[in-house]
C-alpha cells in the first residue's frame, strides 16, 4: 500500500491527523498535510484507508 | 425519472432529537429530490448521507450567496440584490481561489496539535466554571452557567476579545441567528457585530503584538482591514454559538438516555466516540447547507443543472440507515460514528472542528465527574427548544444535583 498526498487540495481540517497521527501531520505554518509515511505496515492499512475516505478535500489517494 | 416533488420542507419535530418525521419519510422514498424554493425555483432536496457528501466534496457547487435561489420565505421580499454577495473576508462564502487564500492564513492556528494543547488550559476553563456552578444552591440552568459561557471564554481568549465585552455580540449574534429576526433585524445586529470587529482590529492595529489569533493574523499582513474583520466576526460566531448549543443539548440528551449516560460514566475513555455519536445524533442545525451547481452534474443518475439550487439536510443525512446500519435514530455511544457529516464535508469542512471536539470532550466528560447526579429539574416537555434559532439546541436547561 502507498499513500499520497495533494497538499494544494488540502483545507487543513485535520481529519487525517486525528485519525492516525502516526501516518499524517499538519504543517505549522498554514495546517495542510503532512505525510510521516508512504508505506504504512499492516497495522495502518485500515487507518490509512479511513483518512483517505474521511478527508473532506479528496487530498488523500491510496494505491 | 420521474421525480418526488415537495412543495415545502417539512419542519416540525416530533421530539426534540430526531429530525422531522417527514424529511426521514422523503429520504427514505428518494435520497435526491425535488423541493420548491421560496422564489418559485424548483430545486433540489438532498437527504442520503453519500449524496451529500459527494455534493459537499464537488467543485461543481458554489455556496456563493449570489448564486443561491431564494429558499427562506423571509429573505424573499425585503433583500436588496447587493447585500446577498459574500462580504470581503467572509471565506465561508467564497469559492476557490479566494477561499484558499483566507483560510490558509487561519489553517495554521487550528491544527490537532495547537489544539492538543490547548487541553490543560480548556480543562482550567471547564473547572472554573463547573467551580462557579456549584455556587448556586443545587439548582441553576446549563445554558447560561455553562454551556454558554465555556465555549464563548475559550473563543474571546483565543482571539484576543474581552469576555467583559460580550454584551457587545452575544445578543447580537442571537438576532442575527434568529428565525423570527425580519432580514432588517438580522442585517442590524450583523452590522453593529461588524463595528465592534473593525473597532477590535483598529484597536490590535495600535497595539501590535499580542498574544491571539487576530494578532497574528494582521502581523502576517496578508489580509485587508475589512477582510481581517470579517474573518474575526466568522471565527466569533461560528466559535460561541455551535459548541454551545452542543454542550447544551448534548446535556439533555444524556440525561434523556440513562442507559447510554451510565455507559460513558462508567467507561469514561469512550469519550471521544461518543462526542462524534452526539453531533451524528444531534446535527444541531435545522436544515442545509445549500450549494448551487455551476455547471450540468449528475449525482446518483439525477441531472442537477447549472444554476440550480440544492438544500442538503445534514440531520437527516446523520440517520440514514445506509451509512449507520440498524439502528440509526437510536444514540448509541460505541457506534462506530466517524464519517458523520454535522462538520460539513468538502472545503469549507468546519475550520474549528478539532477545537469543538476537545471543548465537548472535556465538557461533558468533567461536568459528569463533577456533577454524576445532574438532573434535569424540569418536566422534558418543558425544556424550551431552539425550534426559532438557525443553530438548534436549548435555549436554557434547568438542572438540579443534590452532592
Amino acid at each position: 500500500m502507498k499513500i499520497s498526498v495533494d497538499q494544494s487540495k488540502c483545507c487543513g481540517s485535520g481529519m487525517c491527523v486525528l485519525t492516525d497521527p502516526d501516518l499524517f501531520d499538519q504543517n505549522e505554518e498554514d495546517g495542510t498535510v503532512v505525510l510521516l509515511v508512504e508505506q504504512p505496515d499492516a497495522a495502518h492499512e485500515a487507518t490509512a484507508k479511513e483518512a483517505a475516505s474521511l478527508c473532506p478535500a479528496s487530498a488523500i489517494t491510496i494505491s | 425519472m420521474t421525480e418526488l416533488i415537495s412543495e415545502e420542507l417539512p419542519k416540525t419535530r416530533q421530539n426534540p432529537f430526531d429530525p422531522p418525521a417527514g424529511v426521514t419519510e422523503i429520504r427514505n422514498k428518494a435520497r435526491i429530490s425535488r423541493l420548491k424554493f421560496a422564489d418559485g425555483h424548483l430545486g433540489w432536496l438532498v437527504t442520503g448521507h453519500h449524496q451529500v457528501r459527494e455534493i459537499l466534496g464537488s467543485p461543481k457547487f458554489t455556496n456563493n450567496p449570489e448564486k443561491h435561489h431564494v429558499f427562506d420565505k423571509r429573505f424573499q421580499s425585503d433583500v436588496p440584490e447587493d447585500r446577498r454577495k459574500a462580504e470581503p473576508g467572509m471565506f465561508l462564502s467564497q469559492d476557490p481561489p479566494d477561499h484558499t487564500r483566507l483560510r490558509k492564513m487561519l489553517q495554521g492556528q487550528f491544527t490537532v496539535r495547537r489544539m492538543n494543547q490547548l487541553s490543560e488550559w480548556i480543562g482550567t476553563i471547564v473547572d472554573d466554571q463547573l467551580k462557579h456552578m456549584r455556587t448556586f444552591d443545587g439548582r441553576a440552568d446549563l445554558v447560561k452557567e455553562f454551556a454558554l459561557p465555556v465555549p464563548s471564554l475559550v473563543i474571546c481568549a483565543l482571539l484576543g476579545v474581552e469576555y467583559d465585552e460580550r454584551h457587545r455580540f452575544q445578543e447580537d449574534t442571537a438576532k442575527m441567528l434568529s428565525l423570527d429576526s425580519s432580514f432588517k433585524e438580522a442585517m442590524a445586529a450583523m452590522q453593529r457585530i461588524q463595528d465592534f470587529m473593525r473597532e477590535l482590529i483598529a484597536r490590535k492595529k495600535a497595539n501590535p503584538g499580542g498574544d491571539d489569533m487576530i494578532s497574528d493574523l494582521l502581523a502576517t499582513g496578508e489580509p485587508t482591514d475589512e477582510e481581517a474583520s470579517n474573518m474575526a466576526m466568522l471565527l466569533l460566531l461560528a466559535g460561541h454559538e455551535t459548541t454551545a448549543n452542543m454542550l447544551g443539548i448534548g446535556t439533555f440528551t444524556l440525561l434523556q438516555h440513562p442507559d447510554q449516560l451510565k455507559i460513558l460514566k462508567d467507561e469514561p475513555e469512550i469519550i471521544d466516540n461518543a462526542v462524534e455519536e452526539l453531533m451524528r445524533y444531534l446535527s444541531i442545525i435545522h436544515f442545509g447547507p445549500m450549494r448551487t451547481a455551476t455547471e450540468d452534474v449528475e449525482i446518483d443518475g439525477h441531472l442537477i443543472k447549472a444554476g440550480d439550487t440544492v438544500l442538503m439536510h445534514v440531520p437527516t443525512a446523520n440517520r440514514d440507515p445506509e451509512k449507520y446500519p440498524g439502528n440509526p435514530d437510536e444514540l448509541d455511544l460505541r457506534r462506530p460514528a466517524s464519517g458523520h457529516v454535522a462538520f460539513g464535508h468538502g472545503i469549507h469542512q468546519c475550520l474549528g472542528q478539532q477545537l469543538a471536539r476537545i471543548e465537548m470532550r472535556i465538557g461533558f466528560s468533567k461536568l459528569f465527574q463533577e456533577f454524576p447526579d445532574l438532573r434535569l429539574d424540569v418536566a422534558p416537555e418543558d425544556v424550551p427548544l431552539r425550534t426559532d434559532m438557525g443553530i438548534y439546541g436549548v435555549h436554557s436547561l434547568p438542572v438540579a444535583w443534590s452532592s
